[in-house]
């Protein structure tokens, strides 16, 4: 029957009408800012530096190796290096960050810089309510605004920041085993050298 | 005559004038509404409101937008290169002056044949109209019809023949 | 007490006006209320749009807006400072005048109508021997401001948006107006306040609204379905959708001028209504009887704005009709069972009073109305999409 279509789109209208003020399914409009969702673990915005303990000048795993700078692809990480060097989580002595500048009004977040850091010294944030009034030197972050903790970074992605953790022991004990035979073997060789005129004499 | 009659009088003068001295057509496609609109007020001024009322419902409903529409789809709506006013101005001035002394003559003649009667209530209501036409008036209301009719169906046609042709 | 209840505007007004000398008074009567009229009917418009937004939303399971006062009611006071702050931008080509004179044409001319509705017992402003013909010869001028809207912005797309509005608009005048001349037929008179007390009427309690009559259902029906496309509304709001032509005849308008297009659309929407409520659903006069001690005017509005809820709701149900279906729908379909509503309608007047009229006249709607259903869908062009590549 012509019309019999119409009038079932009202009725279903108006079930939808009815219906948006008892149940709480059909309404699923969060209230923002007075609600939030809790973002999923996988979520990204923009890139900040991971310190370990609690100087951030002096835990920071960065050492200006600048290759975040040559493979972003909008060029928004400017690093410019230090002239000394300070000790790494290893204990090896590494040149720092003198200045770590992104622009995140250019960047696009793709976490490439993320993915080519060999030091796990850069990961991705999830703050995005980064509004601010001065358009270019609010949205220019430097070293300070950049730098995180380790524990921060837990909270945001535990199970990413948990296997950083794991692998960067890993390399630490390495490179531990590698000082300890380094010592052993230097030890071994010192004391071999007089053992040998002495092995002549007898 | 009243106040309330020179001004509207004024009114659809300075409309009809602008008619015809515009250069823009459709502006002068505009001001014919104008004068339009004033005559409707006129015919209110008298007391005919079906007069003034179908009058405003025609004319400026659908004549307007008829003959707004007719400058649009041609080329009318662009300003004429050779300027508004034409050759034969005073040929055109003498039909003008022709026309208007004879209706002039029919509408005094008529105003002094017929007796004054009481001023007041309007002496027709649509009530009368209705029953006019239906009655004594009914052989021309047909014919009218019929002519509209024909009018439309035409219309239809040509625009179905252009629809072929075009196929 | 009901009664001054009922008179309470009437009252007032005449209250107002003996402070003035003898000679002022009906100048000054008929100038009260036209600023009430001015006032009201606008503080209305605010309300629907707020209604509108909330009301779609909630049609389409989302809150609509809430944070401008409590439930988002003072809403369009934020609108209205917006379009009045913006700046006013008119195209440089653009024909000056003619663009600055649309909007006040249209809003005027829909100002215009309130003047004869009967918004309660001896409130209409203007009591008209011709009034329904007042309201349609001053709804017929709205179209003229449309094209001139259209047309001084020198946009093509705007300038089709008119033609298209002023297209639909002149199709869908005549069921319009044909369906109204039914209720003429059946009172006797085009005065509307004589409309609304023919229906004041009640047999059994029950009232003798137009649309209680098979010939009144099926003309109220088509009058609204005729004032949906006269006012530019979904489902037929193609010349104004927002995703049609950006915003057909009203592209080039900004700021104010657009919320004076924006109050004139709204307004006719209102004025439409009203005059479907007082030719087919009684005007001011109750449901029942014995629900006679409500004021006049409340349920003058009250049907106003259930006529308003009710074009909210098909704006949220309906998707947009396209230019070509809408003109089929008004030539092919709703004009002719309008004329043959009007025929209904001689029948009613004439079979007399008895039971045999509602079941002839119920017939001669049904059958007419099924025919031309199965008449229209016999052809059956639903089938699979063809598809006519270019060579």
């Amino acid at each position: 029957m012509l019309g019999e279509g119409i009038l079932k789109g009202l009725a279903e209208t108006a079930r939808n009408f009815a219906l948006s003020f008892v149940s709480k399914e059909r309404l699923t409009t969060v209230q923002y800012p007075e609600q939030r969702i809790a973002p999923i673990e996988a979520t990204r915005d923009f890139p900040f530096l991971v310190y370990d303990g609690d100087d951030w000048q002096a835990g920071m795993r960065c050492v200006a190796c600048q290759i975040c700078e040559k493979e972003c692809p909008p060029k928004c990480i400017y690093i410019a290096k230090s002239t000394d060097k300070k000790p790494d989580y290893v204990g090896k002595q590494q040149f720092y960050p003198a200045r770590f500048d992104i622009d995140i009004s250019v960047c696009m977040s793709c976490q490439i810089c993320v993915e080519v850091c060999p030091f796990e010294a850069i990961k991705m944030d999830t703050e995005f309510e980064l509004s601010t009034t001065d358009r270019f030197g609010g949205l220019l972050f430097d070293r300070e605004q950049l730098a995180k903790s380790n524990e921060y970074y837990h909270r945001i992605h535990p199970t990413e920041a948990t296997a950083v953790d794991a692998v960067l022991a890993e390399g630490k004990a390495k490179a531990e085993v590698k000082t300890i035979t380094a010592a052993i073997a230097s030890a071994v060789k010192g004391a071999e050298i007089p053992a040998k005129p002495a092995g002549d004499g007898a | 005559m009243s106040f309330a009659f020179y001004l509207i009088a004024a009114l659809t003068l300075a409309g009809g004038l602008a008619a015809v001295l515009l250069k823009n057509t459709v502006h002068c496609a505009l001001a014919l509404t104008v004068a339009f609109a004033g005559q409707a007020l006129l015919f209110l001024d008298l007391d005919a409101q079906f007069a003034g009322f179908a009058q405003i419902l025609v004319y400026i409903g659908a004549v307007a937008i008829l003959v707004v529409f007719a400058i649009l789809l041609t080329k009318g709506s662009e300003t004429p290169k050779g300027g508004v006013y034409s050759k034969h101005w005073l040929a055109g001035l003498v039909i003008a002056a022709a026309v208007f002394s004879m209706l002039g003559w029919a509408v005094i003649w008529s105003v002094h044949a017929v007796p004054r009667g009481p001023v007041g209530t309007p002496a027709v209501t649509v009530l009368d109209i209705g029953n006019a036409l239906m009655s004594r008036y009914v052989l021309p209301l047909e014919i009218v019809a019929l002519l509209l009719t024909a009018a439309m169906i035409g219309a239809v046609i040509i625009a179905m023949h252009e629809k072929e042709r075009a196929k | 007490m009901t009664e001054r209840l009922d008179l309470i505007f009437v009252l007032i007004q005449q209250w107002l006006v003996g402070f003035l000398p003898g000679a002022w008074r009906p100048a000054a009567g008929v100038v009260l209320s036209v600023v009430a009229i001015v006032c009201l009917f606008p503080a209305l418009f605010a309300l629907t749009t707020v209604f509108e937004r909330k009301g779609l939303a909630r049609i389409q399971n989302r809150i609509g807006p809430n944070r401008v006062g409590p439930l988002g009611i003072l809403q369009p006071i934020a609108d209205g400072i917006k379009s009045l702050t913006k700046e006013d931008i008119v195209p440089l080509s653009a024909d000056a005048v003619v663009h600055f004179l649309a909007p006040v044409l249209l809003v005027v001319a829909v100002f215009m109508g309130f003047a004869v509705l009967p918004m309660g017992r001896n409130m209409a402003l203007v009591d008209m021997d011709a009034g329904l013909l007042f309201f349609f010869a001053i709804g017929a001028s709205t179209e003229l401001s449309v094209f001139m809207a259209g047309w001084s912005s020198r946009n093509k797309y705007s300038l089709l948006g008119a033609m298209r509005a002023v297209a639909q608009m002149i199709s869908y005048e005549v069921p319009l107006l044909l369906s109204s001349v039914a209720v003429v037929m059946i009172t006797g008179s085009l005065s509307l306040t004589k409309i609304v007390a023919a229906q004041n009427q009640y047999t059994w309690g029950l009232p003798h609204w137009y649309i209680f009559t098979p010939w009144g259902l099926a003309g109220f029906l088509m009058y609204a379905i005729a004032a949906t496309a006269e006012t530019n509304r979904s489902p037929f709001d193609l010349p104004e959708g927002e995703s049609e032509l950006v915003a057909g005849y009203h592209t080039e308008y900004s700021g104010f001028k657009f919320a004076l297009f924006f109050l004139g659309e709204y307004l006719a929407m209102f004025s439409i209504s009203g005059l479907g409520t007082t030719l087919f659903l009684g005007g001011w006069s109750a449901p029942l009887q014995i629900l006679g001690w409500v004021p006049s005017w409340i349920w003058f509005f009250s049907k106003l704005m259930l006529s308003i809820f009710v074009f909210i709701w098909l704006r949220g149900t309906l998707p947009r009709l396209r230019q070509d279906q809408l003109m089929n729908f008004a030539w092919k379909f709703v004009l002719p069972l309008t004329l043959l509503n009007l025929m209904v309608a001689a029948a009613w007047r004439f079979l007399g009073d008895g039971w045999e009229r509602w079941v002839i006249c119920s017939a001669v709607v049904v059958i007419a109305y099924t025919g031309m259903a199965w008449a229209g869908m016999r052809h059956g062009h639903f089938g699979p999409r063809s598809y006519r590549y270019a060579e």
